[in-house]
């Protein structure tokens, strides 16, 4: 727990905070710009690519609680390397539906930062909606022939291997008949297009043309994957709400310093009582986004409605008041918070960006409801 | 009371709509020119018509019209509606032109009004300072008067458009013995000189449209100060005040409403079209209720004008709705509207994101930048606060 964390909890975060900060952090970045994949490497080394995972795998054996340690650090950066696509996505994944055989082949390869991974799952229409895959995977003599189009798809330009979505049977938006594939990314007919994120990530359009894969391609049940995708997205949700708490954090130090030191009016705008309440109501929203995100973390192992109540509260909560620390983080800075040079603005993006990840305020608000609905009268404790 | 026009503005309001039914877009080969320079046609034709820099003599390019706030109203609205130019609004004729009117000497208005409602000119404007935002008053680069000319030293900066502009117009102390605003003063300077040296910033929307100005003996004629020695700070409340206007025109809200309902037209959310969306119709409305206050009320406030009489508080508070309010919830509703585009930042090979929504991504980061251009909405609340409300300063 973020109140009484272990020793080696606290050992963890010590160390990533300051790798973070001495290496992958906005101000290392812009003063001493990295050889690509070389800080993936770094990472591998300090074993921050494992944590989550068994330890019969070579990972660190860790909870969701230390993957929620490492994204607060990595907010505070804040950080752009592939890792939510690659180890808790493409991770999420190999763990929630891979078999042994393929655990045990692709896991130690993932920890070790020689392959990385990436899944795609959202397609034009399918609007946060997982179950809504056009995506068509055909039998095609011993295995599959997969047609159809993906987006947004982060890590896409730097991934070696793609999952994806498929539909084997069913109709557009039926929740069964979904299936997961693994395409090695530079398979004939796969052809992407790469964009650069606002917030300085990356993320493709992958198109798929009659791509040939054979039958062992498929990843856990056949027809019955979206359980395992709903699970891998909660993961993830719940990691960018971590590395949003983390960034709201160093934007909410960084606002009480520069307060504190910036003079108008013959004073430092701290003495001002609008600008005191401000950053009040600023802590505030961060200790509602740390409060949320940590019972979400402790709530993925539970039944996916327990589970989708807490993850879809927790991101409902960050985009209402995460977005108010970012917004008012850039506002107190004045003009300099507009600025390239200053983290100020990058938090503030890429916490922008996370409220959109994996379906903002709106999307998460209908979510719960429905979950709601469906929990009524179950009398769990909460 | 009576918000709507009388038969005389609504035959006005005809008149206008003729015109631009003739006139806008421009046709034949006229329209294959470059967008400027139509631009530039169809203003000459609106301005010969009596529409465009009504406020500004004829001898100095405009079109002399007595005032009447309503007339330019609806001539502003229904140009909005159409899409058609309307006045420059930059630096130039939006901010400097005004202030010359009412402080220039006769060679200043001959000089800098013609090329600046032409577009000829491009100003920016140097206020800011490193130590000196909201706290105006504190700035410290000055001016001497060495012989016929000033010698300027100092720094400016968040100059928008410096390294584009040929001109620009500052606020500098050339009182030093004087307190606060009393030793300012309000100069006219060209750019292009070796004194001056413009270093570009970066922004986080990626633009680079803003800029450091560093003075070293740099150099304007003694007669392009505007107004008296010491009265810098006056004279600069009236480019404040266009600024402030122009920023919480109740156009803009409109403008954007229009542009977030076609955004709303062209989305799907959850298999239909976003605005069949009963959710989002909601946002939609809400917003519009917004949109339409501030109309209101800027159409009262003109026809208190109209009348000579004070608009008292809500003089100030047009702005503050337009972008406090108006501008970060349409820039809310954009985000959710936009959904996964919101993450595309531009490809990186070829330059544009799927159906040009990023652009709602900048709007999001805009609206924050223009919280802060005229003005943070703190210091404008602390405006009304003492102005509009008579309370004591804080602090
Ligand atoms: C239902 C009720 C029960 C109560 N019971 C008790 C009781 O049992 N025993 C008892 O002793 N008292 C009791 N009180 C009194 C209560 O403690 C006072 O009302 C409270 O401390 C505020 O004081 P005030 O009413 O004089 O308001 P003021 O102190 O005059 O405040 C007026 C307004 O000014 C604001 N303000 C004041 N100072 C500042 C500042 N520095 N910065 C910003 N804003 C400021 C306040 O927030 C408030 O909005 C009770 C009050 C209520 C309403
Ligand atoms: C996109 C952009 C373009 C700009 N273009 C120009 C330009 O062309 N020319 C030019 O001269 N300037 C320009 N500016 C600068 C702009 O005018 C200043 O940013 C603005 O005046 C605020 O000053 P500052 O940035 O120094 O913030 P500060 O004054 O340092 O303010 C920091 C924070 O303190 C708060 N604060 C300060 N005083 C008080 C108070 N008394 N009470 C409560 N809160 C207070 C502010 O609200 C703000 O949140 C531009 C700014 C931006 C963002």
């Amino acid at each position: 727990m973020r109140y009484t964390w272990s020793e080696e909890q606290r050992l963890l975060r010590d160390t990533v905070e300051r790798y973070v900060i001495e290496n992958l952090g906005f101000a290392a970045r812009r003063d001493k710009p990295q050889t690509p994949r070389a800080a993936w490497r770094d990472m591998a080394s300090l074993g921050l690519l494992g944590v989550a995972f068994d330890e019969r795998y070579g990972g660190g054996g860790g909870s969701p609680l230390d993957t929620v340690l490492v994204m607060e650090a990595f907010g505070r950066g804040p950080v752009v390397e592939p890792y939510v696509s690659t180890v808790v996505l493409g991770g999420g994944v190999l763990r929630h539906a891979g078999d042994e055989a393929l655990k045990a082949e692709l896991i130690p390869k993932l920890i070790a930062g020689d392959t990385l991974f990436s899944f795609a799952y959202a397609e034009p229409r399918s609007r946060f909606n997982l179950a809504n895959v056009e995506l068509r995977a055909q039998t095609v003599g011993n295995g599959y022939e997969l047609s159809g189009q993906k987006i947004v798809v982060y890590g896409g330009p730097e991934a070696d291997v793609l999952f994806v979505s498929a539909r084997t049977a069913g109709d557009t938006r039926d929740r069964d008949g979904i299936s997961l594939f693994m395409v090695p990314a530079d398979a004939a007919g796969v052809s992407r297009q790469d964009y650069q994120t606002m917030d300085g990530l990356t993320a493709s359009e992958i198109a798929f043309d009659r791509v040939r894969v054979p039958a062992e391609a498929i990843v856990g049940e056949p027809g019955g994957a979206l359980p395992t995708i709903e699970r891998v997205i909660d993961d993830a949700i719940v990691a960018v709400c971590a590395e949003a708490v983390g960034a709201m954090s160093a934007l909410n130090e960084r606002c009480v310093e520069y307060c504190k030191t910036r003079v108008a009016f013959g004073q430092p705008i701290s003495k001002f009582q609008v600008v005191q309440h401000r950053l009040v109501d600023m802590h505030v929203a961060y200790e509602q986004v740390a409060a949320l995100t940590l019972r979400a973390a402790l709530a993925l192992d539970q039944d996916p409605v327990s589970r989708g109540r807490a993850v879809a509260a927790a991101k409902v909560q960050l985009g209402q008041d995460a977005v108010f620390v970012g917004k008012n983080g850039v506002q107190l800075h004045g003009a300099i918070g507009m600025t390239e040079d200053l983290d100020v603005g990058h938090f503030f993006k890429r916490i922008t960006m996370i409220n959109s990840l994996f379906g903002p305020v709106e999307h998460q608000l209908r979510r719960y409801r429905e979950l709601r609905g469906h929990n009524e009268g179950a009398a769990r404790g909460h | 009371m009576n918000l709507d026009y009388s038969a005389e503005y609504l035959s006005f309001q005809e008149e206008v709509r003729g015109f631009l039914a003739r006139e806008w877009p421009l046709k034949a080969e006229e329209a294959q020119l470059p967008r400027e320079d139509q631009a530039s046609l169809f203003r000459l034709r609106a301005t010969k018509q009596g529409y465009l820099y009504r406020g500004i003599p004829v001898r100095y390019g405009g079109s002399e019209q007595a005032a009447d706030p309503l007339k330019a109203r609806i001539i502003s609205q229904e140009f909005s509606r159409v899409g058609a130019p309307r006045e420059l609004e930059r630096n130039g004729a939006g901010r400097l032109v005004p202030t010359l009117l009412q402080w220039g000497s006769d060679w200043q208005k001959e000089h800098f009004v013609p090329p600046a409602i032409r577009g000829e000119h491009i100003w920016c404007q140097g206020y800011s300072e490193p130590g000196a935002g909201s706290d105006l008053a504190s700035l410290r680069t000055r001016a001497e008067l060495v012989g016929d000319q000033w010698v300027i030293n100092g720094q400016k900066i968040w100059t928008t458009r410096a390294h584009l502009a040929d001109h620009m117009f500052m606020l500098v102390r050339t009182e030093p013995d004087k307190p606060g605003r009393e030793g300012l003063s309000y100069l006219l300077v060209p750019m292009k000189q070796p004194g001056i040296e413009v270093r570009r910033l970066r922004q986080v929307t990626g633009d680079a449209s803003f800029n450091e100005v560093f003075f070293t003996d740099a150099k304007a004629p003694a007669d392009w100060i505007v107004g008296e020695r010491g009265q810098g700070w006056e004279v600069s409340r009236t480019t404040l005040k266009f600024e402030r206007d122009q920023m919480g025109g109740p156009e803009q809200g409109l403008d954007l409403f229009r542009k977030i309902v076609g955004l709303a037209k062209r989305t799907t959310r959850n298999g239909v079209r976003a605005i069949e969306d009963p959710e989002v119709r909601q946002w939609l409305v809400a917003l519009e209720g917004h949109v339409m206050s501030s109309y209101w009320s800027g159409q009262y406030q003109f026809s208190l004008g109209a009348k000579g009489e004070s608009a008292g508080v809500l003089d100030y508070t047009g702005k503050f709705l337009t972008m406090h309010v108006i501008g970060l919830e349409a820039a809310r509703i954009a985000q959710e509207l936009i959904g996964d585009d919101a993450l595309l930042l531009a490809q990186v090979t070829g330059a544009k994101a799927p159906l040009g929504n990023e652009r709602w991504v900048n709007h999001n980061l805009g609206s924050l930048a223009a919280n802060m251009g005229g003005g943070t909405s703190n210091i404008q609340r602390n405006i009304i606060a003492e102005r509009g409300l008579g309370l004591p300063r804080d602090a």
